[in-house]
């Protein structure tokens, strides 16, 4: 099971490839090219698209970002989840240093580029891939100065993404609860997904190396504890901590501690999969009247409590690629066409709830098709919103404790949000 | 915080390369790392600058740290061209394994362990030694990898030196980093060696678990993999494991998820409390629906996982199945792979939400997509028998939507339905019949013509509709062939009137006579046999009853089950292979020396058989037919192949292929001969390991094996059987292999026929091989065959004879394929080697500086191949270009002669 990558690329658009790490000298840039490229060209057919593709003794691993390719090569049994998530690690290394990843900014930085690759993986072994620590030694010419004289302790330190001596003239920590709501609704208006992906995003100001605990209002951790869950507390299916947090601690005692990273990180993640209610419910009905016009009647209906309010509502909906002349009219906010998408982008800015609005459109299409039509990408509705102080789990923050050995008082600032995720209403 | 760097990649045009020279020598610092700047880019956009290799490694001792990293990266490029430049390198890496920063101590060790020159590897040691004992961590962590680069240049050099013990003792180290560094290195080091190097005792097993909580997130993939190795003691020690384990399911990164899983799905085995292991199917479950929130690569290897885990432990997701319900946005293969999962999953509890979901699917754009989703109705069909008649109903539905590929593919499903469930729906054929004239794919006609063979009696005009397809008989592909022919036979001996008697001799005719298809000739002689000896007897063959299928197609055989799982997260539970069915490292130092003997190169043999073997599965058997893909293949071979597995779902086919029956065994023969391939490792032949390689000699095809009992009992009564493969090889005399005892071998020398039992399809290199014995199951494992084994001694042709051979075989019978990592190095030496497997010299021409030489040889049957290499001496990259009466073979040439000509 042992096992690593032999090379890793950098590739252009077309597969050509821009930077290379040789490791284990068994696969050339040359086969790898070759490869490569052809793979491109034919795109289109499902089964190269694999992110995970064999040839000729060589696997290939590789994903795409902007217009470049990253790319393992490895003659053995490699780790391919490891080896995968590793390519996208890269990506975030490379956008904080370079804001975007792309193929220009890879040649106006080669050198740097060169240089974390070096830190990142050694021998085809995943090594280190926190940027912020990566950037304390390794620097663009702007902030480059003469020979660093050491690794930063932290990339060999059992806490790995914090250096020591940060100073904050203000110390101060926010948090921010956001939920996405995933439904799919399938064309006989049942439910048939829905689950809601939470996570809590932080962003620490925070002198020294503080601990923190994080107290929520879960179930388990309330009942262990002997105190009365009284409706308030929440079960959390599956929590996904950052490497940060203590996972043996969380599995004894569910105490949530941590010495957080400086700057913006996800907490933890979780998943809820009862069933809930869909916040925002849309119904359309679509007519085709004689092959020459298509109208379409939606309805848009907000199921929370009147308290709280949707903002920035998106509702896509579908219409035929060759639909023209929109006639649009709607009871509320805006409606465009947008050709780009085959869709009617309705958008209603403050959506409150138990509202309910309508939208009227009407398309020509043309009277002439072809005889066999090829069958119409049947794209879903699709919805997006935001619900400030609002959260579907009913998750809360008691408290977070922070504490360090200067004895410093911090303040954290706790945000709710609740929005669409991949929120899909198949039509009839 | 962007750079300019681009601008080194615009250098002035002509005298590029000496200018960089001057500017290199240059006194001032900043021009000179600017001009090392310029090489890199260069190095970077594949030009070639190894010539300024002495006026870079000038520049190497710097203050400059920057600028050393990049003479640094210049050195591991260009050493391999220049190793005796290289060696001025040395010193500078001496002394820069001990400057007192931390950071260039580490790039010098890592750096040198690169450099993959001999010379340089000598004095790579002392450093080594003394970083492996350094105070800075970081410098540790480093050397251990750098052991593992080591020991993959010169694994003598690594045992002498003691490197493996100090390697062994940074297990122990303080700093969680360079523990996980040491258990890769030690890890992969253990892979490539035959002796136990790493082997995990309890007590490590206890200090890596500590590690495990404090090391980075790649660290702890690197440990767990390494654990999932380990074999608890009892079902107590394996709770205590698992224990200390499942924290890490709650971590962020899925790599650290999977390995987890991977590892309490091992210890697992020898949990026996059922209350435990509910416990712990029911904390896996969230962890591995959460996967599916990721990044869509991951969501695809996660999938392919998920489909491994839901076969062996089917209740962990049981309820779980509308996570994989498609989303719009999903890539395809990502679809692909969720509706695999879905179909395991389908039960008669949730089979109406799904059949919705593929009904739902059918109807999307994407034909691979839709062809899949349709196959998913007629598989959940044939699996769950209350829900038969619900699927059904739906594939009527879609095929009333009558686009043609889900017209097709539904017939190919409800035919299998047939088979499952007899004499139950074939009141649906004639809505069936009404699609006829659509069907234009070999597997649907095929399916649709078994289907009216099959109800002959039932379906009024049946002679009519079989005429129909008889006109294109010759123009049909094998498959239609194939099934004309035996439906033909069954209508006649249903109806054996005046219409399908003369049928029957137009078929027989054209599939005797007018057919150079061995299959299709071979069944029907047979047919004609038994028809004109005996019709009642034809009647009890043909119509007998077919033995019911079942819905097993995706289903993987439990032992490979279980080396898949033991690989969970790795490219073997991707491909759904075992590693050794792709793994294609060549084994370094060890092995070497036996490459002269051999010039077959066992280890070269190996690694290419592997490349085939993938290349059907590596991507996930999407397209056409429940033919099994090769995985599905392997563990099913010959004796046991389940009946749905036959895309000719009848008896006569199976006849031709099934004669080659087990042999005894009991004649002794003395061990001795070179090394040869495993085939069967001891670890998973419990105890007995198997190794083999078909070879020529003196113009005879042995199969040449070795058989090592490491079990603790005597092993007798060997028996050997080939599955049907391209070449029909197939054993000429039993096989002779003495009682094995405990720790003893035995080599046998098997003599080997061809043409006995030829698989249909398109030629392939793979033979399925199945051995047993009186003690053990039965094994089956793969080896692979070189199309030179088959080039015969007489495969010389003269001049003339080859040149008209080549002027009278049509231009579509010429094949040509690049082969670029192969170098001629020397003409003589490249004739001698081919010569060596019966590839004989014809003539040599010269075009430009190219070398453009004219091969013949012959393979059984007299079937001659014409070959054409062009080359430049010492230059990659060898144009092959073969003509041949049977050039579907080509490709099994090249692979063969592009790993001679690199061995």
């Amino acid at each position: 099971m042992a096992g690593a990558a032999s090379a890793f690329f950098l590739l252009d658009i077309k597969g050509r490839v821009l930077v290379w790490r040789d490791f284990r000298g068994d696969v050339s840039a040359v086969q790898a090219e070759r490869f490569f490229t052809k793979l491109i060209e034919k795109e289109g057919d499902p089964e190269t698209q694999d992110p995970v593709v064999y040839d000729n003794g060589v696997t290939y691993i590789f994903i795409q970002h902007n217009n470049i390719y990253l790319m393992t090569a490895s003659r053995q049994n490699c780790n391919a989840a490891s080896l995968i998530l590793f390519l996208h690690r890269v990506v975030d290394v490379f956008k904080h240093y370079f804001e975007e990843l792309e193929e220009e900014s890879l040649r106006d930085n080669f050198v740097v580029v060169y240089e974390l690759l070096d830190e990142m993986m050694d021998f085809g072994y995943p090594q280190y891939t926190e940027a912020k620590i990566l950037s304390e030694f390794i620097k663009t010419d702007a902030y480059r100065m003469e020979v660093t004289q050491r690794p930063p302790m932290a990339v060999t330190n059992a806490v790995s993404w914090r250096s020591e001596g940060i100073r904050y003239k203000k110390n101060e920590v926010f948090l921010d609860v956001v939920e996405s709501v995933n439904i799919l609704v399938n064309s006989n208006g049942q439910i048939i997904r829905s689950d809601v992906v939470g996570a809590l995003k932080m962003r620490t100001y925070l002198s020294g190396m503080p601990e923190c605990k994080l107290g929520l209002n879960d179930r388990v951790l309330l009942e262990a504890q002997g105190r009365s869950a009284k409706g308030k507390a929440i079960d959390l299916d599956d929590i996904k901590f950052h490497q940060c947090v203590r996972l043996a601690r969380f599995e004894n005692d569910r105490t949530i501690s941590f010495i957080p990273p400086d700057g913006s990180f996800d907490l933890m993640t979780y998943r809820l999969s009862t069933q809930v209610k869909p916040l925002i419910w849309v119904e359309a009905q679509v007519e085709r009247h004689s092959r020459s016009r298509i109208e379409i009647m939606a309805k848009a209906r907000s199921q929370f409590k009147e308290r709280s309010t949707a903002t920035n509502v998106e509702i896509e909906l579908p219409v035929p690629s060759d639909a023209t002349n929109p006639n649009v009219r709607t009871s509320m906010g805006s409606a465009a066409y947008a050709p780009e998408n085959d869709a009617l982008l309705w958008k209603i800015k403050s959506f409150s709830g138990g509202k309910e609005y309508m939208l009227r459109a009407e398309f020509s299409l043309p009277s002439i098709t072809a005889e066999e039509a090829a069958p119409e990408r049947k794209a879903p509705i699709r919805v997006k919103f935001e619900i400030p102080y609002f959260t579907v789990s009913g998750i809360q923050v008691r408290y977070l404790k922070i504490i360090e050995k200067s004895g410093y008082q911090a303040l954290p600032w706790v945000r709710y949000i609740t929005m669409a995720g991949e929120y899909e209403l198949r039509l009839v | 915080m962007s750079g300019h760097d681009s601008k080194y990649f615009s250098t002035t045009k002509k005298g590029e390369i000496p200018e960089l020279k001057e500017e290199l020598n240059s006194q001032y610092k900043d021009k000179k790392k600017d001009a090392v700047k310029k090489v890199i880019a260069a190095m970077t956009v594949g030009k070639d600058v190894s010539s300024l290799f002495a006026d870079v490694v000038n520049c190497m001792q710097t203050e400059n740290l920057e600028l050393k990293k990049l003479v640094y990266l210049y050195l591991i490029n260009y050493a391999k061209s220049q190793p005796d430049l290289a060696i001025l390198a040395v010193n500078t890496f001496v002394k820069d394994s001990q400057d007192p920063n931390p950071l260039i101590r580490a790039l010098a060790v890592r750096t040198m362990g690169c450099i993959r020159v001999d010379k340089i590897t000598e004095y790579l040691c002392d450093p080594l030694q003394r970083c492996l004992k350094d105070d800075d961590p970081y410098v540790r962590k480093t050397a251990s990898i750098c052991v593992a680069k080591l020991y993959d240049i010169n694994s003598e050099l690594v045992e002498d030196r003691g490197f493996l013990e100090t390697l062994k003792d940074l297990i122990s180290d303080n700093n969680p980093m360079v523990v996980a560094n040491a258990v890769a290195a030690l890890a992969e080091i253990q892979e490539n060696s035959n002796r136990p190097i790493f082997e995990i005792t309890s007590h490590t097993l206890s200090k890596l678990l500590t590690a495990l909580n404090e090391c980075t997130e790649w660290g702890q993939v690197f440990i767990l993999d390494a654990l999932s190795k380990y074999k608890a003691a009892d079902a107590r020690e394996a709770e205590n494991i698992v224990e200390r384990v499942t924290p890490r399911l709650q971590h962020a990164n899925c790599a650290v998820v999977l390995s987890a899983v991977k590892m309490i799905l091992q210890q697992m085995e020898l949990i026996t409390s059922t209350d435990v292991v509910r416990n712990l199917c029911k904390k896996m479950a969230p962890p591995l629906v959460t996967l599916l929130s990721a990044e869509p690569e991951i969501q695809y290897v996660a999938l392919r996982n998920i489909n491994l885990i839901v076969q062996k432990r089917p209740t962990i997701l049981a309820h779980e199945i509308k996570v994989f319900f498609c989303k719009y946005n999903d890539p395809i293969y990502v679809k692909m792979e969720k509706l695999e999962i879905m179909i395991k999953l389908a039960s008669d509890r949730n089979i109406d939400q799904v059949l919705l979901e593929f009904k739902e699917y059918a109807t999307e754009v994407d034909v691979d997509f839709v062809r899949k989703a349709v196959r998913a109705i007629g598989r959940c069909a044939i699996k769950l028998e209350r829900a038969a008649e619900r699927c059904i109903s739906v594939l009527l539905e879609l095929i009333k939507i009558k686009v043609n590929y889900v017209v097709q593919e539904a017939i190919i499903v409800i035919k299998d339905i047939f088979r499952r469930y007899p004499n139950t729906y074939e009141s649906i054929i004639a809505t069936l019949c009404e699609s006829l004239d659509t069907l234009d794919e070999p597997e649907a006609k095929a399916s649709m013509i078994w289907i009216i063979g099959e109800y002959a009696e039932r379906i009024d005009n049946a002679d009519e509709l079989l005429e129909s397809f008889l006109e294109t008989f010759p123009e049909e592909p094998a498959l239609v062939q194939l099934q004309l022919l035996t439906a033909t036979v069954k209508l006649f001996l249903k109806k054996p009137t005046e219409g399908p008697q003369q049928m029957i001799q137009v078929v027989l005719n054209n599939a005797t006579v007018e057919t150079d298809n061995p299959d299709l000739r071979d069944r029907a002689y047979i047919y004609w046999r038994l028809l004109s000896t005996d019709p009642e007897a034809a009647k009890d063959v043909v119509l007998a009853e077919k033995p019911v299928i079942s819905d097993d197609s995706n289903q993987l055989d439990p032992s490979l089950l279980d080396e898949l799982l033991a690989n969970i997260a790795t490219l073997s539970s991707v491909y759904h292979k075992p590693p050794e069915a792709f793994v294609s490292r060549v084994k370094t130092a060890i092995q070497r020396p036996e490459e002269e003997e051999y010039p077959d190169g066992s280890e070269i043999g190996t690694s290419e058989s592997l490349a085939h073997a993938v290349d059907s599965g590596a991507s996930p058997p999407t397209s056409s037919s429940n033919v099994p893909s090769a995985a599905a293949r392997q563990s099913a071979p010959a004796p046991v192949a389940p009946a749905s597995a036959s895309p000719v779902p009848d008896l006569l086919g199976d006849l031709i292929g099934l004669d080659n029956a087990l042999v005894p065994v009991d004649q002794p023969t003395t061990p001795s001969g070179p090394p040869l391939p495993v085939l069967l490792p001891a670890s998973s032949g419990q105890g007995l390991q198997i190794s083999g390689q078909v070879t020529r000699r003196d113009g005879q095809i042995f199969y040449s094996i070795l058989f090592e009992n490491n079990s603790q009992v005597p092993l007798d009564g060997f028996m050997i059987q080939f599955n049907k493969n391209t070449f029909g090889l197939a054993a000429a005399e039993p096989l002779q292999v003495p009682q094995l005892q405990p720790g003893t071998s035995a080599r046998s020398l098997l003599p080997m026929v061809l043409f006995q039992n030829i698989s249909p399809g398109p030629p392939s290199t793979l033979l399925q091989i199945a051995v047993k014995n009186n003690q053990q199951p039965v094994w089956y494992f793969n080896d692979k065959i070189s199309l030179l084994v088959f080039f015969s001694e007489d495969g010389r042709m003269e001049r003339a004879n080859f040149l008209e051979t080549w002027k009278s075989l049509p231009d579509s019978n010429e094949v040509t394929k690049d082969l670029p990592g192969v170098v001629v190095n020397s003409v003589e030496a490249t004739l001698d080697l081919l010569a060596a497997s019966n590839m004989f010299f014809i003539a040599k021409r010269r075009h430009a500086n190219q070398d453009v030489l004219y091969l013949s040889a012959k393979i059984p049957r007299g079937i001659p191949f014409l070959i054409e290499l062009t080359a430049v001496v010492g230059v990659p990259g060898v144009k092959c270009a073969i003509k041949t009466p049977s050039p579907e073979t080509a490709p099994l040439f090249f692979e063969a002669i592009e790993a001679l000509l690199k061995g």
